[in-house]
């Protein structure tokens, strides 16, 4: 990326480039030191029998490869392993102690689960978000089970004499086959313990074709019963002795401030206990508070009738002329216009001037909300220099980080608890509510639950970016295509960090702008200016939803142009099996990994759309007003395809009759939690399709609760969505699943909506465009 | 003073009778099962059981429930074995899990009334309930599941 050659645009844009591997929490590392972030060393060197490398000693702090952190054996012989990263669906909280499990011969059925606080010096990294979990830590685990492992059949041995090569773990003993004895892993616990770690390199890792649970699918989460009995625990759910029950009323317009207020009402609402004002932080404020003001009560029911009674005056600030209408002219105008070049093959000005035919498609996408279905919430206890927080966080390190700065105290006095989360997609990366309630306990002297109405969550979030992707496509006079441009325009999340961001970041634009697969002659990527007036973050799948819908109706959109088949035109421009080659991308992001391990594999892509397209009865024949489409990604280096069959009736009433997904993933863990993943991403994307806007007008958000921003209900679902992993070769590395299932889905259906209708639909979300 | 009968058990309130039940659940007695996800009727998080009916906790009043039954998620079933929750794990229907209690109290309440509810009946039925996370397949084919003995 050439960021670097047009100095006069940084604008405090410098310090962020040099961040080449971006967690959610190291950007505000990165953007608030110059010079980057510092990564503590791994308590245990790299592990060098791995077979491939990953970026997860990049994060912050790195991955820890000990058993004696992770794994606690008691004398009745139950095996406790920590779970260090925030469960919110994904099944995260099973398949990472599973991979301990199997790779220790430990019976799972006499495994617990302990979920560990937030402490990344003892634990290693965990933010969890980015897709990341299994794709950095399936060799660690396997790495600690092996080690414990070890170090219990080194134990065993000695207990009997014999050498070690003669004992072998086997389901929670270890046996010695020779002379039959056998002991269990409780009889072993202590003198285990006495063994030293055994160094990474000398580990014997299990043979694949030995796994028990690994890859299988057989052991469902361990937070089900739970759930379907209302135990489970989400932070919403954390009560403490005295703990009191607050509510915010923070600006409307990001930025904005209190200018006067008046309680008075409010304290007369029953159950009411306190009104004030909370600290702000001015904008951009990373993931500061927005401040405002409080209202405490005995339950939290009291407290919102009690803000409902306030009377505030808010001074708007900077912000109070943002318009979505407005602004999406402003970003079409930015699209037609030449900006920052990141890609550059051939030439492609010359090739499009001398094309056949050019084809042009403008993609809009406006702002999204997580809505993630518990709203946030923390609670918090802060007493003298000491905090303890319980919150339903993705980031339990950085929220540690940002606890313990706000407050002014040391890290080492403040402990985050980490509950189940009623749904995270990004949202809950940023820990801007567990800090409102430790400023709060700490004014107030009582532990405080800070509840987030659905109405704040709509309003006040953190949202998906606003984006216009322009798309021109030069063909020759066969049909082939020999020139694409593509700009993408949309406020970076960088803003959220650093004020007069105009350009996209490195991790947003390796999100299917500059990772581009397709085997074309001249290609040039580019990034025009956009300005934030509004807080963005990442949202599952962040920039390559927006990408994904412009290329992949791009696609549909030459082969309806040149009277292909939608498949043979998409294969066609991934063309050749190959590894790609971005030399002309200085910064390509490559989901902060090393691209030896997880280069762009056409041969990949192309298999998922084959095999998507041979499972989902690509071409088969459908009912009029049906049409098929199709779409194929590659994000969070794992490959995807989508064939989405619509039905829209004459009056425009779209259903869904069916969904095929084909995922290469790699290695894998837990084939069940993959299904169950990409079934939801079904969900997300039709829901973002669909529905999906969140607009503003004088600086506000329009919206409010689910009645204007709309998901997808069960009546509108898809009646089937069919989901077909690829096996995994030998040794290829895992990688993301939470994420890579959204993206493809909008442009599969607004291409099987061409299909079935003939409109194109450029814009979303569809909304009533169907009825015209 | 007002006494509502949950879980068939005496619970006494003597604050603002406009309290929600479901605030009143939570935070006054403690019965965390019972979610809030929009405060407005639209999301069914907060689904409860007033005599044999799923209501929405979220805009219905302690004194809208006097004298009638109220079930929640932790009055269900003693052991956690009713035959929505048995189907609900045998298929592993949830994600994060947060809607489930209240996708839950909605099918055991649909049950009551149709025991063998068909596809569209069910989508019908659960069509207030939202689930973010996306478990709608499997919702569906747990209640088909609930409805024809697990
Ligand atoms: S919280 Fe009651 S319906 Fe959403
Ligand atoms: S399981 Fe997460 S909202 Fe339904």
């Amino acid at each position: 990326m050439n960021i670097r050659t047009n100095p006069k645009k940084l604008r405090g844009f410098e310090r962020y480039i040099k961040i080449d591997n971006v967690s959610r929490r190291s950007i505000l590392k990165g953007l608030g030191l110059a010079g980057g972030f510092v990564l503590a060393a791994p308590v245990m060197s790299r592990p060098s029998l791995a077979a491939y490398q990953t970026g997860a000693d990049k994060m912050p702090h790195g991955t820890v490869v000990d058993p004696r952190v992770f794994v606690a054996i008691a004398p009745d012989g139950i095996v406790t392993i920590v779970a260090h990263r925030a469960e919110m669906g994904t099944g995260v909280r099973t398949s990472l102690p599973m991979i301990v499990a199997e790779e220790m011969e430990a019976d799972w059925s006499r495994v617990r689960i302990q979920q560990a606080h937030g402490d990344e010096v003892k634990f290693g990294n965990q933010d969890t978000d980015g897709s990341r979990s299994t794709r950095h830590y399936l060799m660690p685990m396997r790495q600690i089970g092996a080690s414990a492992r070890t170090m219990l059949e080194a134990a065993a041995a000695k207990r009997w004499g014999v050498p070690a090569t003669e004992v072998k773990a086997v389901n929670h003993e270890v046996v010695h086959s020779a002379s039959g004895r056998r002991i269990g892993f409780g009889d072993l616990a202590a003198d285990a313990a006495k063994e030293s770690v055994p160094s990474v390199e000398g580990l014997k890792l299990k043979d694949p074709k030995d796994f028990r649970y690994l890859g299988k699918g057989q052991i469902s989460m361990v937070d089900l019963r739970d759930i379907t009995v209302g135990t489970a625990r989400y932070g919403a759910d954390v009560r403490l002795p005295g703990m009191k029950y607050a509510v915010i009323a923070r600006p409307p317009v990001t930025g904005g401030k209190v200018a006067s207020f008046d309680g008075a009402a409010a304290m007369k609402v029953s159950g009411v206990e306190k009104v004030m004002e909370v600290k702000g932080w001015p904008w951009p404020s990373k993931f500061q508070p927005l401040g405002g003001i409080a209202v405490i009560g005995r339950n939290t029911g009291a407290a919102i009738k009690g803000r409902d009674a306030l009377k505030i005056v808010w001074d708007d600030g900077a912000n109070g002329k943002y318009d979505s209408v407005a602004y999406r002219a402003e970003l079409e105008a930015a699209a037609r216009k030449p900006g920052l070049v990141l890609r550059k093959e051939g030439d492609v000005e010359a090739a499009l001037k001398g094309a056949d035919k050019v084809i042009v498609g403008e993609y809009y996408l406006p702002h999204l909300a997580h809505v993630s279905m518990e709203p946030p919430v923390a609670v918090a206890d802060v007493k003298g220099d000491k905090a303890e927080i319980w919150g339903p966080v993705q980031s339990a390190g950085g929220t540690r980080e940002d606890v313990a700065k706000t407050l002014g105290i040391p890290q080492e006095n403040v402990t985050v608890n980490v509950t189940l989360l009623g749904g995270g997609f990004g949202r809950k990366s940023k820990c801007d509510f567990a800090i409102e309630a430790a400023l709060l306990s700490k004014e107030l002297g009582a532990p405080v639950k800070v509840q987030w109405t659905r109405e704040d969550d709509v309003r006040n979030g953190f949202l998906h970016t606003v984006s216009v992707e322009r798309i021109e496509a030069g063909l020759d006079k066969s049909g082939k295509v020999t020139a694409w441009r593509h700009r993408s325009v949309a406020p970076s999340i960088a803003s959220t960090f650093a004020a007069n961001t105009v350009h996209q970041a490195p991790f947003e634009l390796g999100m299917g702008l500059v990772d581009m697969p397709f085997e074309i002659a001249n290609v040039q990527c580019e990034n025009p200016e956009a300005a934030a007036h509004t807080r963005i973050g990442w949202f599952r799948s962040v920039s390559n939803i927006p990408r994904a819908f412009a290329v992949q109706s791009m696609v549909a959109e030459i082969a309806h142009a040149t009277k292909r088949d939608q498949k043979d035109m998409l294969l066609e421009l991934i063309g050749s099996p190959r590894i790609v080659k971005l030399d002309s991308v200085k910064d390509l992001w490559n989901y902060g990994e090393p691209y030896d391990s997880y280069p762009i594999d056409t041969a990949r892509l192309r298999k998922v759309v084959e095999l998507v397209a041979d499972k989902g009865g690509w071409g088969r024949s459908v009912p009029k007003g049906h049409g098929l489409g199709i779409a194929a990604h590659r994000s969070f280096v794992s490959y995807i395809a989508t064939i989405v069959e619509v039905a829209v009736d004459d009056k425009g009433k779209l259903t869904v009759p069916r969904v095929d997904t084909a995922i290469d993933c790699g290695t894998y863990v837990n084939p069940e939690r993959i299904q169950s993943q990409i079934e939801g991403a079904a969900i997300m994307g039709m829901s973002l399709a669909k529905h999906g806007a969140i607009t503003f007008k004088d600086g506000k958000v329009q919206q409010s609760n689910f009645d204007d921003f709309r998901v997808i209900r069960i009546d509108e679902s898809p009646a089937v969505t069919n989901v077909y992993i690829v096996p995994p070769g030998s040794d290829t590395p895992p990688s993301g699943v939470g994420e890579p299932g959204v993206p493809p889905f909008a442009p599969a259906l607004i291409n099987a909506i061409f299909a079935a209708t003939g409109k194109r639909i450029r814009a979303l979300p569809i909304g009533k465009q169907l009825e015209a | 003073m007002i006494t509502l009968k949950i879980n068939g058990q005496q619970k006494n309130w003597d604050g603002d009778p406009d309290l929600s039940l479901l605030w009143f659940l939570r935070d006054e007695i403690g019965l965390t099962g019972t979610k809030y996800g929009c405060g407005q009727a639209l999301c069914g998080a907060c689904t409860v059981i007033v005599d044999k009916q799923a209501i929405r906790a979220c805009i219905t009043s302690v004194s809208d429930v006097v004298d009638r039954e109220v079930t929640t998620i932790e009055g269900l079933h003693p052991t956690g074995d009713h035959a929505v929750q048995k189907a609900w794990r045998q298929l592993n229907v949830p994600q994060c899990g947060f809607c489930q209690v209240g996708q839950i109290m909605q099918a055991a309440a649909l049950l009551m009334d149709n025991p063998k509810p068909n596809h569209d009946q069910i989508r019908e039925a659960m069509a207030g309930n939202i689930c973010r996370c996306g478990c709608y397949q499997r919702i569906e084919n747990a209640v088909h599941l609930a409805s024809t003995g697990v």
